[in-house]
């Protein structure tokens, strides 16, 4: 069986005082190898509890997680990992910090050196191959960690907001590259987001989370992704049925926000 | 309640002083902002500013508008040892930049002495002052007429001189005579007269006491001259003190220095590690680690001395603990600082936990440990020089300790500006090798 397939996933985390905190409860999921889930939800609704679960860094009290076929109970190579910012490793030169992955598995140099600057080309930072990644913009940083997930062949890329530090243009330019990379490599990938358009967007299937308990509001199949790869991205914004479907979610979202606002200021 | 009072009266002595020494204070100050007028006025003349900062309207409260000034860092430089020179009679200086010096050479000042009778008589005595450590005969002068007899006296500078001048008269204090003046102006036991080349004082016993001016100089014995002090290290550096050369002296002390915090850092690094990675460790350690650390290494020297002697294994142990500490705490936050998306980043790039302190842990905790290395140099330098001072056979500090017993000041300054410059150049050191070897340092 493959793809990637979340179980009943349920996280409940104890409190120092006592009490508990149900951040995930019975998230269920069936993604297919090679599509692009968007997750959208407002603060709270353990959209990061989620993909740190997948990612292998926090184990459920209750639920699977099963990546073609295997059952996931810790961290590996199979599923990489792009963070928002500051997870390069300043100490290490933009080819390096690429390097990382198959340097750990042992990799032979000369087929590393390839993959690297095959990589480099592919995200466009060939010319600062020998940069310290810290002499880098922002917009750079996370070419390099997409490069750097990339050069580990990982099976599903899981993203945790990793353009949301990063300027509206540099954003856009960025979004369009994460689309041309998906199609390229046709990596199963888990996105997570604040931007309501970037979903839209990038988002081939995209969910809605509610909070308390963290869980799957709504799911929707969009066709934005496949029509976006290789184009002008604001072209795609244009379609009526986009700004239609902004609308919906963000109306969604915003009365998930109101009844956080309520139920804390009933108590 | 009484220690309150002695407290008090220290602190009253203290405010005392530095009220008699806020002229120079303000003096001081007063050249610091003539100087930079001038080099203001100066630099206005020579270059007329282009950089960006010219077009700056708001300078004052701009962090970035403040940079050190080399110019005035030289100026400040040069005015220590113009003033160090003034104050001492450098002859490195031409003679109008001195302060007033001592009086030197031949003076002298008349005496009247009173006869019961009611007769009275002047004699003049006559005072060379000459450099101490030449020897100077009194001058030969004629007795003169009358009861009081002329009188001489050689008195070396900075010094004063108790005098018998009714000695040689006829009619002494034994025969109730007895000074009644000095130039002209009466004086009593007790009490003293301007003289031309200084004071003369009368004792309670009606002695006269011939003080030449001393000036606003310093005597060598409190504050030796620049150019005594540089000829004292050219002879330290080749003849030696206390059997051994310079050299050896502050070879000894750098020596102590290096292989103490090299051990403190070989223990203090990895115990620091592990009290970043287990809990078991850092719950061990950080109960003697935090008492220790407070310690002032100071305070370890007579445990230390009781316990190994003043030789080198006492020293360098005492800076092994010095450095220890420090480092470990270096260590343990360097790795305890490590963000955590960078540990998750490389788990599911498929790094394994050995990897991951080898290309994460310790890379990133490399700029604190430099920090700590710093620091504990630092603390390490002043360390060796305070055990020194202590008890050693050779050192810096012992150098400047024996010294002072002899009041070989000259000595003790130029320890004392070594001393410096060693520990201002290990600092130098120090952040020079952080920049080649952490570069990344703060930019993650």
């Amino acid at each position: 069986m493959s793809g990637l397939q979340i179980d009943k996933l349920s996280m409940r985390f104890d409190l120092p005082n006592g009490s508990s905190v149900q951040a995930l409860k019975d998230v269920s999921l069936d993604l297919k190898a090679g599509e692009l889930l968007s997750v959208l939800g407002p603060s709270g609704c353990g959209k990061t509890t989620l993909l740190n679960i997948v990612a292998g860094f926090l184990a459920p009290t209750a639920g699977t997680i099963t990546l073609n076929g295997h059952k996931v109970s810790g961290p590996a190579a199979e599923r990489g990992m792009v963070f928002q910012q500051g997870a390069l490793f300043e100490w290490m030169s933009v080819r390096e910090n690429v390097g990382f992955g198959p340097s750990m598995k042992g990799m032979p140099k000369e087929e590393k050196a390839k993959i690297v600057d095959h990589l480099l080309d592919v995200v466009g930072l060939q010319d600062f191959k020998e940069k310290a990644v810290y002499e880098l913009s922002g917009g750079m940083q996370q070419r390099v960690a997409l490069a750097r997930c990339l050069a580990n062949e990982p099976d599903v890329i899981l993203m945790d907001e990793p353009l949301g530090a990063l300027d509206a243009l540099t954003r856009e330019k960025m979004q369009g590259l994460v689309l041309k990379l998906w199609k390229e490599t046709g990596k199963t990938i888990i996105l997570i987001t604040h931007s309501v358009e970037e979903a839209l967007l990038l988002g081939e299937r995209l969910i809605v989370m509610a909070p308390r308990p963290g869980r799957i509001h709504t799911e929707y199949r969009l066709p934005f992704a496949e029509m976006g790869v290789g184009q002008d991205l604001r072209e795609v914004k244009k379609h009526p049925k986009f700004a239609e479907t902004r609308e919906e979610i963000l109306g969604m979202i915003w009365d998930m926000e109101e009844e956080i606002m309520g139920r804390s200021e009933d108590a | 309640m009484e220690l309150l009072g002695n407290l008090w009266g220290e602190f009253w002595a203290v405010l005392t002083t530095l009220f008699v020494a806020a002229p120079y204070i303000i003096g001081y100050v007063l050249i610091i902002l003539l100087m930079m007028v001038i080099w203001s006025g100066i630099k206005r003349l020579l270059t007329p500013k282009h950089d960006y900062s010219s077009l700056k309207t708001v300078t004052f409260g701009d962090e970035s508008a403040v940079t050190s000034n080399t110019v005035a860092s030289v100026v400040s430089i040069v005015l220590i040892f113009i003033l160090w020179g003034a104050f001492t009679g450098s002859k490195l200086l031409p003679g109008f930049m001195h302060a007033p010096g001592p009086f030197k050479g031949e003076g002298s000042f008349e005496y009247t002495i009173t006869t019961p009778a009611g007769d009275s008589d002047t004699a003049t005595v006559s005072v060379v002052v000459h450099p101490t450590g030449e020897d100077v005969a009194a001058p030969q002068v004629a007795p003169g007429d009358g009861i009081a007899k002329n009188d001489a006296v050689a008195i070396p500078i900075y010094r004063s001189e108790l005098l018998r001048v009714d000695n040689n008269d006829e009619m002494g204090r034994d025969e109730e005579t007895f000074i009644t003046a000095v130039d002209g102006q009466a004086i009593a036991p007790g009490n003293s007269v301007d003289v031309s080349f200084g004071r003369v004082a009368m004792s309670d016993k009606g002695t006269l006491n011939i003080i030449p001016a001393t000036g606003m100089q310093m005597e060598p014995i409190w504050m030796p001259s620049p150019e005594a002090v540089w000829s004292r290290l050219g002879e330290i550096a080749t003849v030696g003190y206390r059997n051994s050369t310079l050299a050896e002296h502050l070879g000894y002390s750098l020596f102590r220095v290096i292989v103490g915090f090299m051990l403190g850092a070989l223990v203090g690094i990895p115990l620091g590690y592990a009290m970043g990675l287990s809990n078991w460790f850092r719950g061990w350690f950080d109960p003697i680690v935090e008492f220790m650390r407070p310690v002032p290494p100071l305070a370890l020297i007579p445990l230390v001395i009781i316990w190994a002697g003043i030789g080198e294994v006492g020293k360098i142990i005492l800076l092994f603990l010095a450095a220890l500490w420090i480092m470990a705490i270096a260590a343990r936050s360097g790795v305890s600082g490590v963000r955590i998306s960078k540990v998750h980043a490389a788990y599911s790039l498929g790094a394994s936990k050995w990897q991951i302190m080898r290309y994460v842990i310790i890379p990133n905790s490399l700029p604190e440990i430099f920090t700590g290395a710093r620091v504990a140099m630092g603390v390490c330098w002043g360390t060796v020089v305070a055990a020194e001072l202590v008890a050693a056979e050779k050192g810096a500090g012992m150098m400047i300790m024996v010294a002072s017993k002899f009041q070989s000041t000259d000595i003790v300054l130029m320890g004392i500006i070594l001393i410096g410059i060693i520990g201002f150049s290990i600092d130098m050191l120090m952040r020079q090798a952080e920049k080649w070897l952490v570069p990344w340092k703060g930019k993650g």
